[in-house]
């Protein structure tokens, strides 16, 4: 369980601190990553006059040598944090990154910890009782009654 | 000990989704505010212009509406790509030369737009009216714009009065309505 734990952790971690390579980008990687402000889609999918010319922007940046890091903050500068199409992976907005896969985490440690219990209690019937003759659970006592009530009705 | 542990995850879980449910009953009460201006308008009511700051586009300093109480002012929001804009930037030049010295303010307000665009754009038509530079584009929602250009009229008691024109007008609806904003009294 506690190795669970730190292989979870780790995984985290890659993710929430990966990426980041500043070699110099394209146009398709970097339509991908922004977004057009009036359409609210990505530059990729917007034929907007705004996104047309964010699109030669960023050409003009790449063709001026600038890494991808460059132009993305050339563009928030221009348009704010809202122009980025996933939240960058530093300060609070890390906590957009880490929380879904934190929650992610709760929840899959939850279901084990919860299914553990589980069949551990079904493997584990009331042990207080004497198992029966045919070897099963005996039954409970208020259905013993009523049917002992029916037989000794029955036999009557 | 597991009870009390209990408990307070308990108390932050509900926390955390209560401050979530707030946090989007916000977000909607201002948005809200926004597509309320334009109806409340075309009830014939005077809703309060919400109240607003803005860089000035060559970055010099800050532009808020409420100083311009007592003034009546044109909100003209636009971006130098869009194309009615083009045609609406000599018409409003035309109405700043002509009633500034009667109290008019057009304030321009460029949104979405790249500054250096906008600069050219100023360059280009002689707009001497000041431009407040918005880029990510806030205070579109606060109003409830939906696209460019959208021109507003605040009169001089800081309430909204005659239309809200979306796309362009033409000089007898800006002359209409800039008559209205005058007409106001503080």
């Amino acid at each position: 369980m506690r190795r669970l734990a730190v292989v979870l952790a780790v995984a985290l971690l890659a993710a929430a601190c990966g990426g980041g390579d500043d070699e110099t980008p394209t146009l398709a990687e970097l339509e991908k990553q922004f977004i057009c402000p009036t359409c609210q889609t990505t530059l990729e999918l917007s034929n907007a006059p705004v996104a047309d010319r964010m699109r030669a922007f960023i050409r003009e940046r790449i063709a001026a040598g600038d890494s991808e890091s460059e132009i993305s903050d050339a563009l928030v500068a221009q348009f704010g944090e809202g122009v980025l199409a996933a939240p960058p992976k530093e300060g609070f907005n890390l906590l957009a990154w880490v929380l879904p896969l934190a929650g992610g985490a709760v929840a899959i440690g939850a279901l084990a910890v919860a299914l553990r219990r589980w069949s551990r209690a079904r493997a584990e019937p009331a042990s207080d009782a004497a198992p029966s003759a045919n070897g099963r659970p005996p039954l409970d006592p208020e259905l013993e009654r009523r049917l002992d009530e029916e037989l000794a009705r029955f036999d009557g | 000990m597991a009870r009390r542990v209990k408990l307070i995850l308990q108390a932050a879980a509900v926390l955390v989704v209560a401050s979530l449910v707030v946090l989007l009953g916000w977000q909607v009460a201002r948005q809200e505010e926004g597509r309320g201006l334009a109806a409340s308008l075309e009830r014939g009511e005077r809703p309060l212009a919400p109240q607003l700051e803005f860089d000035t586009l060559d970055d010099d300093g800050t532009i808020r509406l409420s100083d311009y109480r007592g003034k009546a002012v044109v909100l003209n929001f636009w971006a130098s790509w869009c194309e009615p804009c083009k045609k609406e930037a000599p018409l409003l030049q035309e109405a700043w030369e002509r009633y500034r010295d009667d109290g008019l303010v057009v304030l321009g307000i460029d949104a979405q737009d790249f500054r250096s665009d906008a600069r050219e754009f100023v360059e280009r038509y002689g707009l001497t009216y000041p431009i407040a530079y918005d880029g990510n584009g806030a205070s579109l929602g606060r109003f409830g714009n939906t696209g460019f250009p959208e021109t507003w009229f605040m009169g001089r008691d800081g309430r909204l009065v005659g239309e809200h024109i979306v796309g362009e007008f033409d000089r007898e609806q800006l002359e209409e309505n800039v008559r209205a904003a005058l007409g106001t009294t503080r």
